[in-house]
């Protein structure tokens, strides 16, 4: 068991694909930092904390990028966005087997401005002309910082989402949250709520992510394999029955957990006969519990 | 020519009389020793007299909260310049008392969070401190020129003859209330619930005088809970040079570890490095020690065999009541910490301690006083101090000894191996390693007596930082001992203006030992020989029975 | 940002290619070392959040050079307030990874 969670971005992606088989896109010594932090006399990352390249996962090639959740919390910049814009592009050209996002990031990066917001919104827009293209674009979440704002939303718009207990899942991050909305609204020292909100379970419940795995960089990639072959005999492409049926999932949801006050009434409604019980499950069996309930699975 | 008769008993007397104003003033409410919630106040403005000395249960970790907040709101014209005994200065209503004219004088150990607003009262002189303690100490003066004339207490509960039960957080309660109690003092708890039956007697119904149902069960601060996620690669290659550099090399059974990321680090490398080193059985078997969540890999693996408790640790009951044979349990189920006794034991019985600190100065001097805060000493002095009354021998005790008077042309004796471990910066790119500690200034700012040093130069017997261990006991003159300690200092000021050669000398000579003097591989120190990496590891190596208090988890 | 600068000679070790260690975090950094022909010296270049600390960084780096005596080396560093240990335990890994030996005891 090597813990996703404790590893750096280059150590999950070294411990995660067969071995010597990591050729980096843009590696360290090319410098290619960012202009805006430069500007800012903030510090910079040689790889402006994301590290993309080529690979190969039990044998099959894939195009691979990892941030790194110590810089910056892991939020986008120009750089950062265009290095996974632009890996998301070449992925197309190549006609690769898939690409793995292992996401840990803040979002947008403030600092950065509209430079970060406009990087986040191409990336969107890259992983949607991938899947169009044919290639499968899975997310990977399980880093301490969880993967929130702009690419909350870019993890959604992939094939599939591989989390795990600890990974966090949200658009805004919880202190926005509590900011915008009051603490009895949400009180973001509330760890516990705050893992029940947007933690790997819950998102596994409701249909938000596909696999749920323990913190082990192999049962992640192992996970991630599985939702693209998934992806590859379902067809990567946005359709619109598919779109139709996504609507529909969000809008039951909505009807029937759209008043409660607590995940844990969710869990109680999907009929879970033991909702407290959940977070103290290991990954197994809280899987094996979750299979009868869980929303978002084809009959 | 014949005097007046002297009244031997009028102690007593105002006893009897404080006891009989307040049977007058409640009347009903009291029933046989139990006064109705809502009277608690009435009841401190009756039996508290203006001068008095108080002792306020402020612990480590229990508080009599409801207790001091019913004190601070006592009416000052009523009830003043009381002198409050207390082991620690907690609660913002420790200090409002002073602000308000209740209280004028404090004697105490420990103020932690207080200290800052402490500084500022004393120089204000609203405040008045009469001296500042270790634990150890304060119990004492309660039985010799400190004794309380009213004790405030907390208990989990009392049954309706005011039987208390004190349970796995009796801590200070009773050293305190014996002080009290047998020397026509008025005892005063206030308790989380009244019950037929005690799961058992802590303090008996004869040593206390009122019992008052707290509106809140009383607070307990969690102090002693380090998530492993927070511990770094260099405190791994500290705790695993502590390890093999001194538990090992002197067989080190018997022990306390002092609070801190460090000491947990060692707690949880036992059951990965030390057992790799084959010292399981050898070595950490005996623990003065609170019930330390991050102790459970190695109780759980064998290492540890037997701990006392100087309190007891939120989320640790459960766990703590599966593991009788391991720590000390009463015939209910539950665990019996007190501060006095495993003070006692950390003093006498124990062959070694081993802290952090924030400062240590050229002569070995460690003090954890900074500027604009008088924060006190707990009990770390009384741990980390050889203990000179000690006559029995251990192994590790006669080692010590015999290197600190190796060629000298003294009687053999003895002597407790205290550690002081510490990186050699801080937050912020402050050293650890300092010419002149701040306690200096401190001293002077607040008017005390001498500067406040938590461990003593002459009591220290090695400082281990990540750049290696010193052995001061191996020190022969003033200038040994001073370049071995700025070998061990880093890339501080004192580290960088050590004399190379002189440095060189005492490493061939085994006083100055770097890791690779000890064939550590640093490449070994990472985070992957910690036996549980975070919270969660924690509660699985308990078999579920751990509990962390709501800010430790995510679940 | 403080940027130092520190040219080493003397050094015997070669290295190959490029390696990085660490991140950009608080109290941490991250060390690029690579091969560059630079008539046989290492050149360091630093850039770190902490100012006024130059003197212990030369020392540092000094005590690196002696441990590995690293030739046709260029080491740049970004840096976010690490200690002295976590500089030493960086460049120490870096180096190891690129000589693949342990260096020198001092």
């Amino acid at each position: 068991m090597k813990s996703y969670r404790e590893a750096t971005a280059r150590q999950r992606l070294a411990a995660m694909l067969d071995a010597g088989s990591f050729t980096e896109f843009l590696p360290p010594q090319l410098r290619v930092t960012s202009p805006h932090l430069h500007q800012l006399d903030a510090p910079v990352s040689f790889d402006d904390g994301v590290v993309v390249g080529s690979g190969l996962l039990a044998g099959r090639r894939v195009f691979v990028a990892a941030q790194e959740g110590s810089f910056m919390g892991g939020a986008v910049g120009e750089v950062h966005g265009a290095k996974l814009t632009g890996m998301l592009q070449r992925a197309v050209v190549e006609g690769v087997d898939a690409v793995l996002l292992l996401l840990e990031t803040g979002g947008v990066r403030l600092h950065e401005a509209n430079a970060g917001l406009i990087a986040v919104s191409e990336v969107m827009r890259a992983v949607l002309d991938a899947r169009a293209a044919g290639v499968p674009v899975v997310a990977l979440v399980g880093g301490s910082n969880g993967c929130f704002g702009g690419m909350g939303i870019v993890a959604r718009c992939t094939d599939g989402v591989v989390i795990s207990e600890e990974g966090r899942l949200a658009m805004s991050g919880p202190e926005v949250i509590e900011t915008a909305g009051g603490v009895e609204e949400f009180d973001a020292r509330d760890r516990a709520l705050v893992w029940r909100v947007t933690g790997g379970k819950h998102r596994y419940l409701i249909g938000d992510a596909q696999e749920i795995v323990a913190d082990d960089i192999d049962a992640f990639g192992a996970a991630a394999l599985r939702l693209v072959d998934a992806a590859r005999a379902a067809g990567t492409a946005l359709t619109l029955e598919g779109l139709e049926a996504e609507h529909a999932l969000l809008a039951d949801r909505l009807a029937r957990f759209g008043a409660c006050d607590d995940p844990l009434e969710i869990w109680d409604g999907l009929g879970i006969a033991a909702p407290r019980q959940v977070p103290l499950l290991e990954t197994d069996a809280f899987r094996e519990l979750a299979a009868a309930h869980r929303l978002g699975v084809q009959p | 020519m014949s005097a007046e008769p002297r009244n031997w008993s009028t102690q007593r007397a105002n006893r009897e009389a404080r006891l009989a104003r307040a049977h007058a003033r409640l009347g009903g409410a009291l029933q046989g020793k139990i006064v109705e919630t809502g009277l608690a106040r009435e009841l401190l403005h009756t039996v508290i007299e203006s001068g008095d000395r108080v002792c306020l249960e402020g612990n480590n970790q229990k508080q009599a909260d409801f207790l001091a907040r019913t004190l601070a709101a006592l009416d000052p014209a009523i009830v003043h310049d009381l002198h409050m005994l207390q082991s620690v200065l907690a609660l913002p209503e420790h200090l409002d008392v002073f602000d308000k004219g209740i209280a004028s004088r404090v004697d105490f150990s420990f103020s932690g969070p207080q200290a800052g607003r402490l500084a500022k009262l004393a120089s204000s002189g609203k405040l008045n401190i009469g001296a500042i303690h270790t634990y150890l100490e304060l119990f004492g003066r309660y039985f010799i020129d400190l004794t309380p004339k009213v004790a405030l207490v907390a208990a989990q509960a009392a049954d309706r003859h005011g039987n208390l039960y004190t349970g796995p957080n009796t801590e200070d309660t009773p050293a305190i209330v014996e002080a009290t109690a047998f020397k026509s003092g008025i005892v005063i708890a206030q308790v989380n619930e009244i019950v037929d039956v005690l799961p058992r007697i802590d303090i008996p119904s004869d040593w206390v005088d009122f019992v008052i149902p707290a509106p809140t069960p009383h607070y307990i601060e969690p102090l002693f809970t380090r998530d492993p996620a927070l511990i770094s690669e260099i405190q791994v290659l500290m705790a695993m040079m502590a390890i093999k550099g001194i538990y090992a090399e002197y067989q080190v059974e018997r022990l306390n570890h002092g609070i801190g990321f460090d000491t947990a680090a060692i707690e949880l490398l036992l059951p990965t490095y030390a057992a790799s080193l084959g010292l399981k059985g050898k070595i950490g078997r005996n623990w003065a020690l609170n019930p330390h969540p991050a102790l459970i890999p190695a109780i759980e693996a064998g290492f540890v065999e037997t701990v006392h408790s100087f309190g007891s640790e939120l989320g640790m009951e459960d766990y703590v009541r599966a593991r009788p044979d391991v720590f000390f349990t009463g015939p209910d189920g539950s665990m019996r910490s007190n501060r006095a006794y495993s003070q006692m034991a950390g003093h006498y019985a124990c062959d070694m301690f081993i802290g952090s600190t924030l400062q240590i100065d050229l002569q070995g001097n460690s003090s954890t006083a900074t500027l604009g805060r008088i924060s006190g000493f707990g009990g770390a002095p009384n741990m980390g101090a050889d203990a000179r009354g000690r006559r029995h021998a251990s192994a590790a005790w006669l080692k010590a000894g015999r290197e600190a008077r190796a060629g000298k042309n003294t009687i053999p004796r003895g002597q407790k191996l205290v550690v002081q471990m510490v990186e050699t910066f801080r937050e912020h790119m402050q050293p650890a390693f300092v010419e002149r500690l701040d306690a200096w200034q401190l001293a002077e700012q607040a008017k005390m007596a001498i500067p406040p040093v938590m461990i003593y130069g002459d009591d220290v017997s090695h400082i281990l930082t990540e750049e290696g261990i010193a052995n001061l006991l191996l020190c022969r003159t003033d200038e040994e001992r001073e370049q071995a300690i700025r070998g061990v200092a880093g890339y501080t000021p004192v580290g960088l203006g050590r004399d190379k050669r002189m440095v060189e000398n005492l490493r061939d000579r085994g006083i100055v030992r770097r890791p690779e003097d000890l064939g550590i591989d640093k490449r070994l120190a990472t985070r992957d020989l910690l036996a549980a990496k975070n919270m969660k590891d924690l509660v699985r190596a308990s078999g579920g029975l751990y509990q962390p208090p709501k800010q430790f988890r995510n679940w | 940002m403080e940027t130092l600068r520190f040219d080493l000679t003397g050094g015997t070790r070669s290295l190959a290619g490029a390696q990085l260690v660490g991140v950009v975090g608080s109290g941490n950094l991250e060390v690029l070392i690579e091969h560059q022909d630079l008539g046989g010296g290492c050149e360091v270049e630093i850039s770190t959040a902490a100012h006024g600390f130059g003197t212990i960084w030369e020392a540092v780096v000094r005590d690196f050079h002696a441990r590995w005596q690293l030739a046709d080396a260029r080491i740049a560093i970004n840096d976010m307030g690490a200690t002295p240990a976590v500089v030493s335990l960086r460049l120490d890994q870096a180096a190891e990874l690129t000589t693949g030996s342990t260096g020198d005891a001092p």
